[in-house]
This record gives structure tokens, sequence and C-alpha cells, in this order.
């Protein structure tokens, strides 16, 4: 495995957390339409699991799934952010060219299977893709990243038993960010450690912080060894925390100032950065630096393509319904052949 | 040419396309080792093993969840849900994901599987396993419905089917799979589009798909006897529909009846009828007339079952009543 780059992993989560900060922004300028659920506050996660699952054989390799707060699970993935801020704006050069928007975002190139807006749907399409890995071969895994609410669909509980009987190489990720939408997890949850719930499966779990990077990459690394192992699905659970409310139509007024505090005291930035600085590996002043770098290009680049990207035609409004050029053999239709 | 039941046409198909590619695999309820409730994969289990045809837990929504996550990355499922009434705890990954996962990608991902399914009424199976539901997948953008209604064309529209990059809905008929027809020895492929004129005339036209092309057929034989000719269209695909042979056809006959084993209410007979409207009224000598189910929960009593189903008599009677002859 090479080493890893914790300045450039920083400097990753810098970046998401600006690409959240300038798309609420161009929400409120009504640029962004829709729903937009932001993951400010659980950057860790998705940076270190994935981090972690393209350590060994690269960006692309295995598939990633998540639900439908997924832009910075995309663009981690290996889905160009500029593309991905596209498809915010609603664009033709967006990542789904502008047909999915922010909760919708897809990458298939890069083996990102999708945002999906219903809840606890991801869990079997994820086992779908494992099935796929598992019967082609070729040693690639599916990770499945979803937050704590889905976990009481019956999805959740169907998926993990034939992903457990069938052994399929799917790493589950449940981000437990304590809520589900506005209910807090003590209201909806009759087991507050989502990790036990798979004791019911036989499926191996285990449940860490999820605000330090390393923490996270640290447990990933042997759930993703199992997983590759052939020995069947692992489930990681991750406590952590999204600063914003759920979407931009919720101020998230259900949660106390002080606890929204305390969670920011434990930042995943903060805790990397502090603790490079603390090293020697960086110094405050390059830190600021990282961080006005990291707008400048969000500003200058990525916002800029997305405002200047054309709009999807009019004429194309049919257009990736079905298959473009289906084989006429056997479309058809028939002609004059009678029954 | 061999004569084969509808059953044995599917299960042909099955073999003839995990043969063909190792990417296809069959998903069900009792498909493996019991070879399926209607027989469907019989001995498909020990000719391609348990990773190809996989009998999955009594979890409809997930395990069709799973093959279309399979589909994703490049498998060809076939799934089968026992009864069209357990497909709706499916309609989730039927209707919000397969259905729409090409359009919300930009183009860039698809799910080629087919979820095969009987409905109708059998025999005195009640409310819960006699649904036909067929109006839930026609109203859905993304998907492709077909009914086949003959061995020949559940063998090679199962073909098609399997081959075609867009999810298909394959609509079966429990009272259908011991019905016999002729099937070439050959590797045959019918299309998904387009409807087929199953008997020529010129005085009516009679409009079925699936179970109710065989009662179109029976009231068109009656209907000879007097000296009436209907000509019977078969629907075959109920996305998308092929208007234009409805259209050709009733230019020449000037009168329609659809008959159908779905309820009435925003069900295919009425879409086929506004179509008519929109196409061909002019044509029309006649006000076009519906044969359909009672708009009731099939009742289990066999006698309010029969009440509630029409046949082949209710097809003829209402063709008189067009015609102008009662």
């Amino acid at each position: 495995m090479r080493k890893i780059d914790r300045k450039r992993l920083l400097r990753e989560m810098v970046f998401f957390r600006r690409f959240e900060d300038r798309s609420f922004e161009a929400y409120m300028e009504r640029k962004v339409g829709g729903f937009l659920h932001l993951y400010s506050g659980q950057e860790a996660v998705a940076t270190g699991v994935l981090e972690m699952v393209q350590a060994d054989r690269g960006v692309g390799f295995d598939y990633a799934i998540t639900g439908y707060r997924d832009h910075i699970h995309a663009i981690k993935a290996g889905a160009p952010a500029r593309e991905v801020m596209a498809e915010l704006y609603g664009k033709e050069t967006g990542s789904s060219r502008g047909r999915g928007g922010s909760m919708h975002i897809f990458d298939p190139s890069v083996r990102f299977m999708g945002g999906y807006a219903l809840v606890g749907q991801p869990f079997p399409l994820a086992a779908g893709l494992a099935l796929a890995c598992k019967h082609q071969k070729e040693g690639r895994i599916a990770v499945c990243f979803l937050g704590d609410g889905a976990n009481n669909q019956g999805t959740f509980h169907e998926t993990m038993n034939m992903a457990s009987l069938w052994k399929l190489p799917v790493l589950f990720v449940c981000e437990n960010n304590c809520y589900a939408i506005g209910t807090v997890i003590q209201r909806s949850t009759a087991v507050i450690d989502q990790y036990k719930r798979l004791e019911a499966y036989n499926i191996p779990a285990s449940q860490h912080p999820g605000q330090d990077i390393e923490v996270v990459m640290e447990a990933a690394q042997s759930a993703i060894a199992h997983v590759r192992s052939g020995a069947g699905p692992y489930f990681l659970e991750f406590l952590t925390y999204r600063y914003r409310g759920h979407s931009m139509s919720d101020a998230g007024a259900y949660r106390s100032k002080e606890e929204v505090a305390e969670w920011m005291q434990r930042d995943p930035i903060q805790i990397l950065a502090k603790r490079l600085i603390e090293a020697g590996e960086l110094t405050e002043e390059e830190f600021k630096a990282m961080e006005q770098a990291v707008q400048s290009e969000i500003d200058n680049d990525i916002i800029q393509f997305a405002e200047e990207s054309p709009e999807p035609k009019v004429a194309d409004l049919a257009k990736y319904v079905l298959e473009d050029n289906p084989d006429p053999r056997w479309i058809g239709p028939l002609q004059g052949q009678g029954g | 040419m061999a004569e084969l039941a509808y059953w044995e046409a599917l299960r042909r198909a099955h073999d003839e396309e995990l043969a063909h590619d190792p990417l296809v695999i069959a998903m069900g309820e009792d498909i493996g080792v019991a070879g399926g409730t209607y027989k469907v994969t019989l001995g498909l289990y020990g000719k391609y093993g348990e990773e190809r045809i996989i009998d999955t837990p009594i979890s409809e929504n997930s395990y069709t969840g799973i093959g279309i996550g399979a589909s994703m990355a490049g498998m060809r499922p076939i799934i089968e849900i026992m009864s069209i009434n357990f497909a709706l705890l499916a309609l989730d990954t039927l209707i919000n994901a397969a259905a729409k996962i090409r359009y919300m990608s930009g183009g860039r991902a698809q799910c080629p599987i087919v979820m095969r399914t009987p409905g109708g009424t059998a025999h005195q199976l009640a409310a819960q396993h006699s649904a036909r539901l067929s109006r839930l997948f026609m109203g859905t953008p993304g998907l492709r419905v077909v009914t086949p209604s003959t061995p020949l064309d559940a063998y090679g529209m199962l073909k098609s089917a399997v081959r075609c990059n867009d999810p298909v809905i394959f609509l079966e008929h429990e009272s259908m799979y011991n019905l016999k027809g002729e099937v070439p020895d050959e590797e045959t492929f019918r299309p998904l589009e387009g409807a087929g004129v199953v008997r020529e005339g010129t005085d009516i036209t009679l409009i079925g798909y699936n179970y109710s092309v065989h009662w179109c057929l029976t009231a068109a034989d009656k209907l000879a006897q007097e000296g009436i000719h209907a000509e019977v269209i078969d629907l075959r695909s109920l996305k998308p529909i092929d208007r234009e042979t409805i259209r050709r056809s009733i230019e020449k006959t000037h009168r329609v009846l659809v008959a159908e084993e779905d309820e009435a209410p925003v069900g295919v007979g009425s879409e086929v009828i506004a179509g008519i409207i929109e196409d061909c009224f002019f044509a029309l000598d006649a006000q076009p007339v519906r044969v359909h189910a009672a708009d009731v929960p099939v009742p289990y009593n066999y006698s309010l079952e029969k009440a509630a189903i029409p046949d082949a008599k209710d097809v003829y009677q209402s063709a008189l009543k067009v015609l102008g002859k009662v």
C-alpha cells in the first residue's frame, strides 16, 4: 500500500467543506434548486473510508453508492468536482447532465453508482453491485454509505440477511449522525448502537468515533481487508454529526446550540490540522494558505464552470428515458408477422 | 417445429440465454432447487449451479433491488416474482430505481433487468393472489411492459427482453402456463414492440392482451359462424402501445372493442381507447367499448369470481352490441 499523504487528506477535507459552503451560497442565490443536503461535519468518514478503499487498487476500481447526501462521496470516489457543482446548477455538463440534481449524482466512469433519495434503497443496490463483483471475480468490492435513519427501513434487514447468506463483498458504512431528518436517534430507534443490530445477521460489525480521519482509516483498513478476502460483508458504524440542518428547508431547531457547539469542538478538519501542526508537518501559515487556495479554486474554477456551462436543451427532454439506439432485432416492432 | 407449453417455452428461453451469456442469472423464490412454482426454471439449477440460479429469501423489494444493482454492474438478471401481488413490495426498486436510473444519471447508468411475474385469476385464489396491475407499470416512464399471449411470444420475447438494455416488466398469467403452441426449433427472437394482427377480419376489431387475446379469438370464431368477420389484435406490448397497427385496423373495420382482465379505471382499455379517439375518431362507425373486470377486489367464491372477471362470452356479446345486432 502506498504511503498516505496526510496534508493531501487535510486539503481534500478543506475542499469538501468549502464545496458544501459554496453550494449553500449558490442555493441562497437561487442558482441551485430543489433539495440540498449538506455533508459539513461528516467529512472524515467518506474521505477516510474511500481513501482506504482506493489505497491498494486506485480510484474507480471498486463500486461506491450512497443516499441523497452524496456530493462529497461522489467527488472522493473520483467524480470531477466541476461536474458535481454543474449538476447542482442543473447544467448539461453536470455529472447527471442536469437530470439528477443534488440527490442523484452519478459517475459510473469511476464506479460511483449514484445518490438515491429513497431512504434505505441503496442497501439492496449495493448488495447487487457486490453480487456482480463476486460473479465477475475481478477482486472488486462495493461500498455503501448510509445514515442511521436508513437502518429502520425493511431493506436494511432484508439486505443484511442476503448479504450475509451469500457472503457478498460489500462494506456497509453507517454514518450515525444522531438524527433521522429531525428526529433524534433515541426517539426513532430501539437499539442506539447500530453495529449491535448486525449480530442478528451474523455480519461482523464495529463502532468507531467518526471525527478523526486517522481513526476512520484504521477501522476501514481492516474492514476492507475482511471484505476483499471473500469472507463476506462488514458493517462499520461511525459516530459523527452534521453541522447544518437535514436540508436547506431545515434550520435544525430541534438541536441545542450547546450540542452543536460541543460537536464542533471535534471538527474533523481542525483535529487533523492541529495534529499536523503539532507534528511540525504543517505551519499555521501553510494551513491558512491552503484554505485560501481551496477557496480560490472553488470560486474561480468550480463555480465558474457551473455558471458558464450550458443548460440542457428542452428538445432533449425525453432523451435517456430508454436506450437511444436499441438493437432492432429484439426491440421490434413487429412487421407484418402476425401472431 | 415443436409444440411447447407456455412454461416450457419460457424455460427454453432461460436455458438458451443462460448458455449464451455467462452474465445472465435468474433470481427468485423457489426457482432453484424447487424449479419454480410454475416449473419455468425446472432443471436449470442442476445445469447452471446456485451462483446463476439463485433461490432468494421471501424479500421481494430487496432481492429485486439486488438484481437491479447487479444489472448496473453488467449482469443480466431475470428476476421472478411468484405473483404480481408480491411485486407491489418491489415497486420502490422497480419504479423509483430501475425505471429512473438511466434518466437521473443522464444516460450514464442503465438497468438491464427483466422482471417476470404472473398475474390474473386462476382458481379461487381470492383478492391477494389474483391481481393484474398492468396499469402500474404501463404508467411508469423508463420501463418496457410486455405481455406475451402465446408460447412463441413467451419464448422469443423473453430472449429479447434479456438482451434489451432497458428494464422490462414481463407479465405472464397463472392460467396460461399450460397453454400449448408451436415454437420453431431454431433460435428465434420476437420483438418487444409492435402489436400483432392475429386474425384478419373486416367487420370489427377485437383488441386483447395476454389471456384476453384468447377470449377474443374464441369470440371471433363464434362471430364467424354468424357471418361476422372480426379482426383480432394482440397488443403484445403495453409500453409502448402500437397505435399504428390499431389505427390501420379501425380504418378497415370502423368498429372496436377492447377486452381485458384488468379493472377498467385508469387501465389498458382506457389508454387504448383514448389513443383511438385521438388517432382515428372519424373512422369510427360506433362507440368503442371496453370489456373489463368488475371494479372489486377479486372474491373467493366461485360464482362471484366468475362474475368479476369477463370471458369469451362477454366479448362475443359486447361485440354484437358494437355491431348493433342486439
